[in-house]
């Protein structure tokens, strides 16, 4: 900030008017307000960093402190092992994982199909697709529920889904509807649309399939929107709460999220605890974030623009 | 939601290739490589969004208890809808809760967009601190507030007894417990939009401003006549969706109120989620559930016609 105002000072020839004083004034006010702003944000983070780390004694000092008096590693010790957080960074690690995979795949293969190939029945199926994104997922929750408690022969369910528990608190019934998102689909045929077609078209007269085509010519080219698709399919998947609340029962199956907040319900004063735990669960994307930001931005400005 | 101007009739596409025998290899191979590619995803969309929402439409007519099978009702858990104070209720906080997020989050987010835009230094720096809470998760976040609503040890209290002012009750407070998370929300929410204006704010040609500047226009005539009507699609499509997620707020407050105290912070998809899941009245939360379908689908609907007759600038 100091060589922003220092620089136009510098130059000794420069007359100093009023007019470049007041400038100076705006940029000045300009970087407080950002700087002041961007602090307030994160002021959470500071203060959930900070409390996790504090000695019991002094989480509960009031007024409180900012910096630790002692760095108090166990609370992040008690909440990976007795809280059961190593089990649920698993679970969560495996629905992100499983998520992305599936997403990247089928809405690739179906986004490049809607944009580059022709077969019967695209049109409908395609605005199937987009009527799909204005139904509110909450809307499903009770539908999908049933769903998957009479998936058939799963769960000590017989083939007409009865019997058991289906896909109800397991990993599969967790993963499984995240596994294709419209959003996505949507995403990839916008992108599959810029691609260049004379490559394809050299292809088809050296004799490639479409297949070929698709996946050693089209899929690398759509690397940066396959880096988006992911990005967003993980965030959505490790920040979920409404579904795992919904359909995870156990210990055995309990995502970061719903971990949480069943901890907060039962230790809502153990703070130091709490904030070690909520930590751990940011970490991940804040990481994430940090890495590949120009692809969350891209992807948001992307979806907030008009392709 | 991201429907935002597309033509939906089907593909692009390569050129047919015409032959008198029928299609030829390459018009074969792209129908079945295309069906092929699509008979997953669709099959998964089929069982996991078409069917459910069908099947939701059809319990939102019936008494449907989840341990029998469901009991054709007509149109019962409507009027009991008409009836129901506490869902009224639910629609008023959800209302009111948009009705404070969704302008202050607006112009807050337009205020530091336009701020970023003045080839600041150090952008990547602003930005991270303005997104982190977006990439932050709604238990996350609602956890690290009440921790800092805390009534006793909060360091928002802290705060207000520094410069002499009472302690609140914050999330306990019949008053206060909304506008808590309506605060949390606005936070929460800034950093998506901001990156969006920006965005926008970038694509705006900069011969636009030099042209007002020639004839004289302040940095405020700049502003009112080139900027914002420039941002016009914009600011509809984040307006849109954003009363759309914001009449879907349910997380921050199953975790940071449970709808307490009282019905204070009761929202349409907690009444759903406690009908269907704890109370097991399925079909009555289905009921609810379609309630909020309808405002949701107004508004998409709304947000499609605005931006497909949208008119181009430059």
């Amino acid at each position: 900030m100091t060589a922003e105002v220092e620089k136009p000072l510098a130059r000794p020839r420069r007359p100093f008017t009023t007019a470049l004083a007041a400038r100076l004034g705006t940029r000045l006010a300009l970087y407080a307000v950002l700087i002041i702003t961007s602090i307030l944000m994160i002021v959470p983070f500071l203060w959930m960093v900070s409390t996790s780390l504090k000695p019991d004694y002094q989480i509960f000092e009031f007024p409180p402190t900012w910096i630790p008096q002692e760095l108090n590693w166990g609370n992040y010790v008690n909440a990976w092992q007795k809280a059961h957080f190593s089990r649920y960074a698993l679970n969560t690690a495996v629905y992100a994982v499983f998520a992305t995979l599936g997403q990247v795949t089928l809405c690739s293969m179906a986004g490049y199909s809607f944009a580059r190939l022709r077969f019967p029945g695209q049109g409908i199926l395609f605005v199937l697709v987009l009527a799909t994104m204005m139904i509110p997922f909450q809307m499903l929750l009770i539908p999908l529920f049933v769903i998957l408690k009479r998936w058939p022969l799963v769960g000590g369910n017989n083939l007409f889904g009865t019997g058991g528990t289906g896909l109800i608190d397991t990993l599969v019934g967790l993963t499984l509807p995240s596994t294709i998102s419209a959003f996505g689909i949507f995403l990839m045929r916008q992108f599959s649309l810029t691609l260049p077609s004379e490559l394809a078209d050299a292809a088809r007269m050296d004799g490639c399939n479409e297949a070929t085509i698709f996946w050693r010519i089209m899929m690398p080219l759509m690397k940066p929107a396959l880096t988006t698709l992911a990005i967003f399919a993980f965030q959505d998947a490790w920040n979920d709460f409404t579904w795992p609340l919904v359909i995870t029962m156990t210990e055995r199956t309990r995502t970061l999220q719903l971990g949480l907040q069943t901890f907060q319900n039962q230790f809502f004063t153990e703070w130091g605890l709490l904030m070690a735990g909520t930590t751990i669960t940011v970490l991940p994307l804040v990481v994430l974030f940090v890495i590949g930001q120009r692809y969350f931005v891209q992807g948001i400005a992307l979806s907030g623009t008009k392709g | 939601m991201a429907v935002a101007g597309t033509t939906v009739a089907g593909a692009a596409g390569e050129t047919r290739v015409p032959t008198r025998r029928g299609p030829g290899p390459v018009v074969r191979d792209q129908q079945r490589t295309g069906i092929a590619f699509v008979a997953i995803p669709m099959l998964l969309f089929l069982i996991f969004s078409v069917i459910p929402m069908l099947f939701a439409c059809y319990l939102s007519f019936t008494d449907f208890k989840f341990t029998r099978a469901p009991i054709w009702t007509g149109l019962e858990n409507f009027r009991y809808l008409a009836i129901d104070k506490v869902f009224h209720t639910a629609l008023r906080n959800t209302a009111l809760y948009a009705l404070g997020v969704v302008p202050s989050g607006m112009i807050l987010s337009l205020v530091v967009a336009l701020f970023m835009n003045q080839k600041v230094r150090g952008i990547v720096a602003f930005r991270t601190c303005y997104y982190l809470p977006v990439v932050t998760s709604t238990v996350a976040s609602a956890v690290v507030w009440m921790w800092m609503f805390a009534t006793d040890v909060g360091i928002l209290n802290a705060g207000l007894e520094l410069v002499g002012l009472p302690r609140q009750r914050w999330l306990m407070d019949t008053k206060l417990a909304l506008p808590s998370v309506m605060f949390m929300s606005v936070w929460k929410s800034i950093g998506y939009s901001m990156i969006i204006y920006l965005a926008a704010l970038q694509g705006i040609p900069e011969h636009l401003y030099e042209a007002a500047e020639i004839d004289g226009a302040n940095s405020w005539h700049r502003f009112r006549h080139v900027t914002l009507p420039l941002l016009k699609a914009t600011t509809f499509f984040i307006f849109v969706t954003s009363v759309i997620s914001s009449f879907q707020i349910f997380g921050s407050i199953f975790v940071m109120t449970q709808g307490g105290p009282g019905y204070a912070t009761t929202t349409i998809v907690h009444q759903i989620y406690l009908n269907a899941f704890k109370y097991l009245r399925m079909g009555y939360g289905a009921a609810e559930a379609l309630v909020l379908f309808a405002i949701i689908f107004v508004l998409s609907m709304i947000n499609w016609f605005f931006l497909r007759s949208d008119v181009e600038y430059w």
